[in-house]
This record gives C-alpha cells, structure tokens and sequence, in this order.
C-alpha cells in the first residue's frame, strides 16, 4: 500500500514545529505501525535528512514506551493496542495519515514524537509505592488472606503501563486515570492499606503540580487505554482522597 | 493550610465541589419542575404554592440566598475549570477524533452550560426581577392569585417560548452528561449500582426538561 503521511516535527522543546508531509511506497498490510515509522526512517536516511525521532521499547505493548497521536486517536485505530500492536491494515491504500506526538503542557515535546513522560515518574515518586522491610525476614505475601475481588481490581489496575495514551487523548490533559490506577492498585491490597491515605493525598498532590488537567468524566481515557482501565478506579481514587483529607 | 482549604484548592476538591453544587441545583430544578406542572392543571394550586414560597420567610431569606449562590458558584466553578482546563494543553492536535471515545455531551459541557447561563438571564429578567420589584421596590399588598396570571402573560410570545424551549434542550444535553458525572465525581462508581445511576440520570435529563418545555408550549397553545 502506497500512504501519504503528515508528521510532526520539531527540532528540540524549544523550537516550533510543524507538521511535514513524506510519501511511503510499497509497505506491507502485515507490518506494524512501528515497522512503517522504520520503513520511512530508512528512506529519509537514504535521502540525507533527518530520521523521525519516536518512542519504542518492547514492540509488543508491556513496556508503554510507544506515543503517538495517530489519525486523531491514542495509539491509533483498534482497542486495547498500542502503537506498537497497530498493524497496517487497519489503513487504506491511498490514505493519509496524521501522526502527532501526545500534546499536554505536562508533556513537552523533546524532539519530533517524543514528549517527556518524567511527570509520571514524579507523581509514582511522590507515592507510588508500598514501604517495605526487605532485611530477609519479610512475610510471605500469600499469607495474607485477600478477597478475590480486590485481588482482581488490584490486578486490573495494575495493568496500567505509563503509557500517558489517558493524558493524550483527555479533552483536558487529565492524568487522573493514571494516577487512579496507581492509588487502586495499592489501595485495594492489606499492604497498601497502611499508607493509603498518605499516598492518595502525596501523589493527587504532584500530579496538580505537573500542571495536569482536571478530569470531566467524558471516558475518553479509558476508551482509549491500551490495557482498558476502568474509570471506576477514578471514582475510587476520589474517595481515597476525601477519606484521607479528613485523617 | 487548613485540611479543607487544602481539599478543595485540589483538582479533586474542585471536582467534589462542582459536583455538590450540581446536585443541589439538580434537586432544586426537581421542586421547581413539580411546582411549575400544577400551572397546568389547577389555577388554584400553583397560585397557592407559588405564594407560599413567595412570601415564607424561610424559603425567601434563607433557601434563596444558598440557592443564588450555588447557581453563582456552579457557572464560576465551571469556567475556572474550564480555563484551567484549557491551560493543559498549549498546542492542539491538527486532527482529533473526539467522537471516537467520548460523547459530544460530555465534551461540551461549557458550551451547553453557557445557553443555559444566558436563559438564566432571560428567566431572572422574566420572572425574579419583576418579583423583586413587585415585593420589594414598589412594596404592593400581598396579591395571593396573580403568579398563574403573570405566568401565562409570559408565554404569549412565540419568541420567547422558542427561546425556552431551545434552552431546555440544551439543558437536557448538559444534564444526560452531567447526572451521573456528578456522582462519579464525588466516587460514587460501581459496576452494581452505576448502571442504575446511569439510567435515573438519562431519565431525569429527558423528563425534566421536556416537561419544562410541554408546560410552556401547553400554554403558549392555549394562548392562541
């Protein structure tokens, strides 16, 4: 299939960008979305110009590496993917396709595609994370009776990759269902228990700090999650929060 | 700072405090909804309430001054979060399927909120200004039987009952988002019960509103 693509590029954080239209010829239904990038990385090289600077890791959508704005949605066309598991077919011959990098002010663009996702690490900093003795004499985790409900809330929010797809694709930048995953997946758990409140009110904390949006319960997030997190775990970390405001 | 300055500066806090305000307005627009629909069936009965709440000390000292306000801080609240909102992303995308994930309900709320804030307008120049005149700057003798006369003066004139019913849909858009929203807000979400939420919210987003607009097309009709 022969594609038109429109992508964005942009020298470094300071520059303006903008968006560049190449032509790709002959790419396979059967490669991935990553693929055609390298295709078309291959032959700007050919050309001497500059190669398309873009987000990858795993390649097979565990690692939440891969970021790009794709025809007006996270991650592309399909549900539940990544960028990385978006195949060609999913696109037409003939077609022209936009391929933006994540826009949030919490998210600048360092180069090309890439955008710096260091927010998400602050706000996990700041309280994403269960303080545990590891001297050696540190009870075994299946000791602890937990009910298997909790255990597979815990276990669905824990799918969250970072990926930021909720901050891209939110009408308002809105990290809320990142975070919430984070605070869920803790908070659901008798060890996470302890530091809960602590850990609502740290992390809910950074995250305004980082100059994210706030949340309008539009779904858009969660509709767009490659690991389909449920925007139940917003109402959750909403509680959290209250609750611990009053400790 | 003070645990409940702390709260609600939040974005959490904001939301909580948004959506408080929106279910009261929603349990307001409920009485107001029921008081109104009487006008339709018995002159006697609307003029009987409407001048009960008229006149009763504590529903015009107390009940209006917090309704006021929480209309007031429900359009402030809704702008700062939309300003704030909109400060989140500097550049925008040159192509956004917005409809590919979420409702146009729900994306634009500001917009329906900003009809209904102009009908406010059109409804306080209507009704509560003329009240406040009537009571309290030209000071006339209680008068228990005008409310269903001024009432149906209102709806005589086509432009105006447009006017009303164009808001009500707008209303209805901006409460099929909003009902549940609210409750989602305040972390009232779960598989068991949300469904129901969902349906009581789409519910009263439709009845509501179209009631408001059968009473003002019931009158205008009967007008003519």
């Amino acid at each position: 299939m022969n594609l038109t693509l429109k992508v964005w590029r942009q020298k470094n954080s300071q520059e303006k960008g903008q968006l560049e239209t190449y032509q790709v010829k002959n790419i396979s239904t059967d490669s991935s979305f990553l693929e055609m990038m390298d295709i078309l990385n291959e032959q700007l090289v050919n050309e001497g110009k500059e190669p398309v600077a873009f987000d990858h890791d795993c390649r097979e959508g565990i690692c939440g590496m891969c970021s790009l704005f794709i025809n007006g949605e996270a991650h592309g066309p399909g549900e539940e993917i990544t960028t990385c598991q978006l195949h060609m077919r999913e696109f037409k011959d003939g077609e022209t396709i936009h391929i933006e990098p994540w826009r949030a002010k919490a998210f600048p663009v360092i180069k090309d595609l890439v955008v710096d996702r260091g927010a998400f690490d602050r706000i996990m900093s700041a309280g994403g994370f269960i303080s545990v003795n590891t001297s050696g004499n540190t009870q075994d985790a299946n000791a602890i009776p937990v009910p298997k409900e909790d255990a597979d809330m815990a276990m669905d929010a824990a799918t969250c990759i970072g990926c930021g797809a909720c901050v891209a694709t939110c009408k308002n930048a809105s990290a809320m269902l990142f975070v919430s995953a984070k605070v869920s997946q803790f908070a659901l758990l008798p060890q996470g228990k302890v530091e809960a409140a602590e850990r609502a009110q740290n992390m809910v904390s950074q995250m305004d700090e980082e100059g994210f949006g706030n949340c309008t319960n539009t779904g858009a997030c969660e509709v767009e999650c490659p690991k389909g997190i449920s925007i139940e775990n917003i109402a959750r970390m909403n509680r959290e929060y209250l609750s611990s405001s009053f400790k | 700072m003070g645990w409940t300055k702390q709260f609600f500066n939040s974005s959490i806090g904001k939301k909580f405090a948004m959506a408080l305000s929106a279910l009261f307005l929603l349990i307001f627009l409920l009485q107001h909804f029921a008081i109104n629909v009487t006008s339709v069936f018995s002159e006697a009965t609307f003029n009987g309430i409407s001048h009960f709440m008229g006149t009763n000390p504590l529903i015009q000292f107390v009940i209006q001054p917090i309704l006021l306000f929480g209309i007031v801080f429900h359009f402030v609240m809704g702008f700062v979060l939309e300003f704030k909102n909109k400060n989140s992303r500097e550049v925008n995308y040159a192509m956004n399927k917005g409809s590919a994930n979420s409702s146009w309900m729900s994306r634009n709320m500001i917009y329906s909120g900003l009809v209904i804030l102009l009908f406010m307008g059109v409804h306080f120049y209507d009704f509560w200004i003329p009240e406040l005149t009537f009571k309290y700057v030209e000071i006339n003798p209680s008068d228990p039987n005008r409310y269903h006369h001024e009432l149906l003066e209102k709806f005589h004139d086509p432009i105006r009952v447009g006017i009303y019913c164009l808001a009500f849909i707008l209303l209805a858009l901006h409460l099929l988002h909003g009902f549940q929203s609210s409750f989602q807000s305040m972390g009232v979400n779960h598989r068991k019960y949300t469904p129901t939420i969902r349906k009581l919210g789409n519910a009263y987003a439709i009845l509501i509103p179209f009631g408001f607009i059968f009473i003002a097309l019931f009158h205008y009709i009967n007008s003519l």
